[in-house]
């Protein structure tokens, strides 16, 4: 049948509609962490409220906690200090900040303003710490378990979705992993 | 009383709005009549329904028009109750950005766009006099039914009419500061209009394979479309390409974006169906061949269409997306292309076993220029979706392909095709002997790899291989010309009566042949020899670059009409002879905050300068970047000549002829007589 | 000098993250603080509507000590992609991270490192999507060499047509170009007695 040949084309064409169908509901633009399951880097910085004095590593909880990338030019982090805030006074977790390509003063007047959900605020004034977190902009929240290890991450703003459905089952399993 | 009156007037010109909005809702019936009573009536000899066909195009680009000056009217008058203006407009804004906010973003450029299409029908309504009216009234009615697919698209997912009521705001954002540039207010007409343009090919195909007529008459009409289509397109392209070049600010101008690359398949495509039409012309062979280019090459202008739309992809343009509109628009695509590729499965006429020409023919190599092409586009789709497939398939991770793949892939294919070219062009139909070839073409080959070789080598002291191949293919394409009309004109008894003796149509072909070679070397030369400094800089310090010295006089405040901005005084050293001064700016688009760099550019046909103002920093000191682009405005010369020759070879003499075999239903039909509207008088 | 050009960090030009966040954010933004998010609504809107596509050129002026390694510099910065910005190389992105990205690979390179740590470095942290020219493993086996494929499928089809064809063969639909001559001359004298 010669005619059969004619109908490749629409079987292309076919073939190339339903993977276009299927494209259409991916998100291309929220790359996946390649740290999840990695140890945090090591890093040796001063804090937003500490002065001189520097924090690394070893001094992050012992404990499950929250890692949140900001700064006091990003609007989406304002949006998200409520949910952030709320869960600080519920005592859910520790959460610490990383102030990302922030200016100190600035970044101490926008706590002053908003209330600060931190324990303390790791100041990233060169971004070092966020290319070795993998950080693309602010807000970032990593999920850290009790060994320092990074298990879940959240691109962009945390709304109350997110944290219901995504954030708080991820800071759950953990815990439940760090009880054990 | 007169306080009431102008209350009144007020009143009904708040209402404009609405009108264009119901012209819009109007067109969308007409092109629905349009797709339906003509294409019935054809198939049934209904010829009160076939004379339906040109009043109602008419009435379908009326309507549309309307719409557009609306649209244009709410931008001029600053009307932020409608959403698509205060989107995209601002009361500052000068007043040609805001009509040409009216392609800015989704909404109105998708209204242009349909406009386009119905001037594009107008046109195939006008000068198709020489058609029989059955053909023309499927054609038509084929467009009518795009038509209706893009009005309803955006009665229903994107109305730029849409009002923000009763709260308006009082004042619009911004146009994207990028696009608030002449390049802007030239470059999505241009580009839409050649992709809207085959869709008139696409019709006359589609109505081809309606009617049964898949003949050597159908190639002739459709070949002036395809041409004038294809012009407008390599310019619109091109047009994209200089403003990317000049305004992004990096010197980049192609970058293989997800939203650049349909176009590029599209003009691929193109390119292979208008030399495919040659053939069909000329030979009747590739018939079917020659439907299925015209499908893709449509398909490639929806594909593009729907990457932009959709969000699909990642891209510098996507400045609308929305799943919705992406279902829509697939939808749509998937009735449209899969409907025609599975008439052509059903009508296309079969391959022959055997074919009138030898192995060696001008139809062979043009077979192997339209199998390049086709290749080269299937390649570049590839790699425009391969990431989402990658993420489809691998549950979310991502990669990306970018313009080391493109140019790995695309730049061979390239050198293939242009080693056909010139053996394509100078050989016979039918049947070429390969000593016919060797004799013309050996003294070709040997003058363009020896100049090729020895010219950049020559010129700039050093060997690169890059540069030898470029200029030696670039050669060969030109050299090949000139023996082809050496050889034309060989038997006539001045060289100047002999130039006059060629027809138009291969005049055309000729100057887009040499189009073709100028952008070659223009974008390989300027990629090899292309040389960038950045530097840090004082007011009062100086640098050197090639044989360019730089003086650098400081910044300056100045205020534009909607930005505020740094502006530096660069004065600019030829071989130590004050040349220029230079005055790149740094802006701020005071509406949306964004900042935006305006580079200076010294354009030259061998080399272009420009320099990019990077930051100030603490000390005083501004970063900024100089380059010496040589050769890189030979890109959009060899466009404009490539747009050139097939506007040429539109105007040959027989495209104007009274067609094939429609002379007897011409006579039979009352109004046959006035047919030869379109006849010269000299004929 | 205008302040505002100084900031340190607008990313992409404008707006702290790329446009799909912003929308979404525009979009739950008020389930959860209506009076505020109205707005935040409209700056947001403003500032991020134009996320993408804005003029910006990276000009860093870092100080190589050689030609080479300013070329490797500009290389490197022209394959990776911007993984804020997303539609431009680091080359042409103004994103914040962009600059932190330039500025690790001057400094690696600068140090000696080769192209494969740096790449490697990139591959670590930002994972396959920073390559804007993929590497080559079993996933992308079929970008590689589709286009080969591609082509051999062409050659195929090319050498078949080749095989078969036949200049004494005459197809009906084809007129030599003598008949068509002939034929528009013929058509040109009924046309002249219309």
């Amino acid at each position: 049948m010669p005619r059969l040949k004619l109908f490749i084309p629409v079987f292309i064409f076919l073939a190339l509609a339903l993977l276009l169908w299927r494209g259409l509901y991916l998100d291309p633009r929220t790359l996946p962490s390649v740290l999840i399951d990695k140890p945090l880097p090591d890093f040796e910085l001063p804090t937003v409220e500490g002065g001189e004095q520097l924090v690394s590593k070893a001094d992050l909880p012992d404990e499950p906690f929250l890692l949140n990338v900001w700064g006091s030019y990003c609007l989406p982090c304002l949006q998200e200090n409520p949910i952030l805030m709320a869960a600080k006074e519920e005592g859910v977790v520790p959460i610490v900040g990383i102030n990302y390509k922030d200016k100190l003063n600035l970044a101490q007047m926008w706590l002053e303003d908003n209330g600060s959900p931190f324990d303390y605020s790791i100041v990233d004034e060169d971004g070092r710490l966020g290319i070795n977190l993998g950080v693309y902009g602010a807000p970032e929240t990593f999920v850290v378990d009790a060994n320092g290890v990074i298990r879940y991450k959240h691109i962009g703003v945390i709304d109350y979705q997110s944290w219901q459905e995504d954030i708080m089952p991820a800071i759950a399993a953990v815990k439940a992993e760090a009880a054990q | 009383m007169r306080q009431k009156q102008r209350e009144r007037c007020q009143q009904v010109l708040r209402m404009v709005p609405e009108l264009g909005h119901f012209s819009l809702i109007l067109s969308f019936c007409l092109c629905v009549i349009l797709g339906t009573l003509p294409l019935v009536g054809a198939s049934t000899g209904n010829r009160l329904w076939i004379g339906l066909a040109r009043p109602l195009t008419a009435g379908v680009f009326v309507f549309l028009t309307l719409s557009l000056l609306v649209l244009g009217y709410s931008f001029i008058t600053d009307d932020f109750s409608v959403r698509f203006v205060a989107q995209h407009s601002n009361t500052l804004l000068p007043i040609q950005y805001k009509i040409t906010a009216v392609w800015g973003g989704h909404e109105g450029s998708f209204l242009f766009w349909t406009w386009m299409l119905a001037g594009w029908m107008l046109a195939v309504s006008i000068f198709s006099k020489a058609m029989p009216d059955d053909f023309v009234a499927r054609v038509l009615g084929i467009m009518g039914l795009i038509g209706a697919g893009y009005t309803l698209f955006m009665i229903a997912t994107s109305n730029p009419f849409d009002r923000v009521l009763p709260l308006s705001p009082v004042d619009g954002a911004d146009l994207n500061s990028a696009l608030q540039d002449f390049g802007f207010i030239i470059h999505p007409p241009s580009l839409y209009m050649g992709y809207v343009g085959f869709s008139v090919v696409f019709a006359f195909a589609i109505a081809a394979l309606l009617s049964g007529r898949l003949d050597s008459a159908w190639a002739r009409w459709s070949r002036p479309w395809a041409n004038t289509a294809w012009a407008i397109l390599t310019i619109g392209i091109a047009l994209g390409s200089w403003w990317a070049y000049y305004e992004l600010g990096w010197g980049g101008w192609w970058a293989w974006d997800p939203v650049e690359n349909p176009p590029m398949i599209n003009w691929l495509l193109g390119t292979a169906l208008i030399h495919s039409l040659a053939v069909t012309e000329k030979r009747g062979v590739f018939k079917s061949w020659t439907v299925l280019l015209a499908i893709m090459a449509f398909a490639s202008s929806l594909l593009g269409t729907f990457i932009t739309r959709s969000g699909l992809l990642t891209s510098v343009h996507a400045f609308a997306s929305d799943p919705t509109r992406g279902v829509y628009i697939l939808g749509f695509l998937g009735l449209v292309v899969g409907g025609s590729l599975l008439l052509f499965a059903l009508r296309a006429p079969l391959m022959k076993s055997e074919f009138g020409f030898a192995a060696i023919s001008r139809e062979v190599f043009l077979l192997a220029n339209n199998i390049l092409l086709v290749v080269a586009s299937a390649a570049i789709l590839l790699g425009t979706l391969y990431p989402m497939v990658y993420q489809a398939v691998s549950g979310g991770e991502l990669i990306s392909v970018g313009p080391p793949f493109f140019n790995m892939i695309f730049v061979p294919l390239m050198a293939i095709l242009v080693v056909f070219l010139a053996m394509g062009a100078i050989s016979r139909w039918k049947k070429t002997s390969a000593q016919y070839l060797i004799q013309q073409l050996g003294i070709v080959a040997a003058a363009s790899v020896g100049l090729g070789v020895l010219l950049p080598l020559v010129l700039t002291t050093e060997f690169s291989i890059g540069a030898a191949i470029a200029t030696s293919l670039g050669l060969w394409i030109v050299f090949g010309i000139v023996q082809d009309i050496r050889i034309k004109i060989a038997n006539k008894e001045s060289t100047l009566a002999g130039l006059k003796s060629l027809a138009v149509s291969y005049i055309g072909m000729q100057i887009a042949h040499l189009g073709f070679a100028t952008i070659l070397l223009g974008a390989s030369l300027t990629s090899i020899y292309s040389v960038e400094k950045s530097v840090l800089l004082q007011a009062g310090e100086q640098m050197d670059l090639g044989d360019y010295h730089f003086e650098f006089g400081g910044t300056e405040p100045v205020t534009g009409p909607n930005f505020i901005a740094d502006r530096a005084t660069f004065r600019v050293f030829e071989d130590g002879e004050f040349m220029r001064e230079m005055y790149p700016e740094k802006r701020l688009y005071t509406q949306s905050g964004s900042p935006s760099t305006e580079m200076a550019i010294d354009a030259g046909f061998w080399r272009d300068l420009f320099i990019t103002l990077g930051e100030p920093r603490e000390s005083g000191a501004w970063s900024m970047t100089i380059y010496i682009k040589p050769f890189v405005r030979w890109v959009w010369l060899g466009a404009i000549l490539m747009a050139l020759g097939a506007v040429v070879a539109v105007l040959d003499k027989r495209y104007r002829r009274l067609k094939v075999r429609d002379l007897a239903k011409a006579d039979a039909q009352p109004g046959g007589k006035q047919n030869d509207g379109l006849q010269p008088a000299s004929n | 000098m205008i302040s505002l050009l100084r900031a340190p960090s607008i990313p992409c030009g404008s707006g702290p993250r790329p446009r799909s966040e912003a929308l979404r954010f525009l979009s739950i933004a008020p389930l959860f603080n209506r009076g505020q998010a109205r707005s935040h609504r409209v700056i947001l809107a403003l500032l991020l509507m134009f996320a993408s596509l804005t003029a910006y050129a990276a000009v860093d002026a870092f100080e190589f000590e050689t030609d080479e390694q300013q070329e490797r510099f500009r290389t490197l910065s022209n394959e990776f992609r911007c993984p804020m910005c997303q539609n431009t190389n680091l080359t042409g992105s103004g994103g914040g991270v962009a600059e932190d990205l330039r500025r690790e690979i001057y400094f690696m390179i600068v140090d000696g490192k080769t192209d494969e740590e740096i790449e490697q470095f990139m591959l670590e942290r930002y994972g396959d999507f920073i390559f804007y020219r993929p590497r080559l493993m079993t996933e992308t086996i079929l970008l590689w060499f589709g286009p080969l494929g591609f082509l051999l499928l062409g050659g195929w089809i090319i050498a078949g047509i080749i095989r078969r064809a036949r200049p004494q063969v005459q197809v009906n639909a084809a007129l030599s170009d003598a008949e068509q001559e002939r034929l528009r001359k013929l058509l040109e004298k009924v046309e002249k007695q219309d």
